[in-house]
């Protein structure tokens, strides 16, 4: 391809998009957050494993577990909307790829993210 | 962006033995990538052999030994053969570093394998095209900027404030590290690298700077700056000792310290 572009046209490119940071600290507070949450999700999951329907049903009913929960599932999909964005920022290679592949990663993301929090109000107020 | 696999024009070919100097004992083997762009032929890895008693003891003088006495075409560039000068920057033995502060001791390997610096374009043998970081590194202004008018004498700048740009002002430039990050190469044009954010750190840092706000702004990008993840290679790589590494992070917690 001949590319009669100057190196500066090429190294300034459209100039900076002015955020970013946002992107990188949203990531570390998640992150943080992450660690006594999951800790909670997995000694929940360890504690619970085998239990009756109706007895995990119940526990994720009160106010506190359901609660815990809805932060672990806000904090985990955040961070993982992060850094999957970022992986595919790195390697998509076409524009129009990185573009499809950023829709589905925010789209996965909230559905997945309403889905279980419709699934967690429907077990703590009944129905 | 990545790529797996080279283009077919880009395979590198075996090339041709050089033979052996008469009447050496002391035996090297060097095996040096070489592309010519008048030829239209693939790359290819020539073997040579240089007598170790007859040459000095770093990188850069078994390939100034090749080029005088065996094979006048192999093309590198190199000045000032003590590290200072950063040309004979090129890929030794599996890492980027100087040809000239290398001994030919520390190469792990029996054969010295040399190639160019990665994933730049090839102008020809072991020099790369490095026309893009260096409008990286102009993009970023690496001068002192002022609003203040200039002082009759010098800027003045306290013994502390003077400590902080230990371990940047060294920098050379010789993109050792810039060409051995893998986010580099995936996003060569949008990310500035290893050594270019070294360097606006350095700006960043000085006490005398006027234009830190500036310099921010320009960086406040998710590419520019953000590609960097912390992966270590420039740091692993630097033939001075730097860490350019410590520097985009100290950028990234000044962009955080800002906003917060």
């Amino acid at each position: 391809m001949s590319d009669m572009r100057t190196p500066l046209k090429r190294a300034r490119g459209m100039g900076a998009a002015k955020e970013g940071t946002g992107h990188f600290w949203h990531q570390r507070l998640t992150a943080l957050a992450n660690i006594p949450l999951v800790i909670f999700f997995v000694g929940f999951v360890i504690t619970y494993n085998g239990a009756s329907y109706e007895e995990i049903r119940g526990v994720l009913a009160n106010p506190v577990i359901t609660v815990i929960m809805m932060l672990a599932l806000l904090s985990i999909l955040y961070h993982m909307k992060l850094g999957m964005q970022m992986i595919i920022e790195d390697y998509a290679e076409k524009e129009g790829m990185k573009v499809l592949l950023l829709l589905l990663n925010i789209s996965f993301v909230f559905i997945l993210g309403v889905v279980s929090f419709f699934a967690l109000v429907k077990i703590a107020f009944g129905g | 962006m990545v790529q797996l696999t080279l283009p077919k024009n880009s395979k590198v070919k075996q090339g041709k033995v050089w033979p052996k100097p008469e009447g050496a004992k002391n035996l090297r083997e060097y095996k040096i990538y070489r592309w010519s762009p008048d030829d239209g032929e693939n790359p290819r890895v020539d073997t040579y052999y240089v007598d170790m008693d007859d040459c000095g003891p770093m990188v850069l003088d078994g390939l100034i030994y090749i080029k005088n006495k065996i094979d006048p075409t192999l093309t590198f560039r190199r000045s000032c053969r003590e590290g200072i000068c950063g040309s004979c920057a090129m890929n030794i033995d599996g890492t980027n570093t100087l040809a000239c502060t290398k001994g030919m001791d520390e190469v792990t390997q029996d054969t010295v394998k040399i190639y160019p610096l990665p994933h730049m374009p090839v102008v020809k043998d072991l020099v790369p095209d490095l026309s893009v970081p260096y409008a990286q590194l102009s993009s970023i202004e690496p001068w002192l900027q002022t609003v203040t008018p200039e002082p009759a004498t010098e800027w003045k700048q306290s013994h502390e404030d003077r400590v902080k740009l230990d371990g940047l002002y060294e920098c050379i430039l010789c993109f050792c590290c810039q060409t051995s990050c893998p986010s580099y190469w995936w996003n060569g044009e949008r990310y500035l690298g290893p050594a270019v954010l070294l360097q606006a750190y350095r700006w960043l840092i000085d006490s005398r700077d006027e234009a830190t706000g500036e310099r921010l702004d320009n960086l406040e990008d998710p590419f520019r700056l953000y590609r960097c993840h912390t992966i270590m290679n420039c740091t692993q790589a630097c033939p001075k000792g730097l860490n350019p590494a410590k520097a985009i992070a100290n950028i990234k917690k000044m962009m955080v310290e800002r906003r917060i």
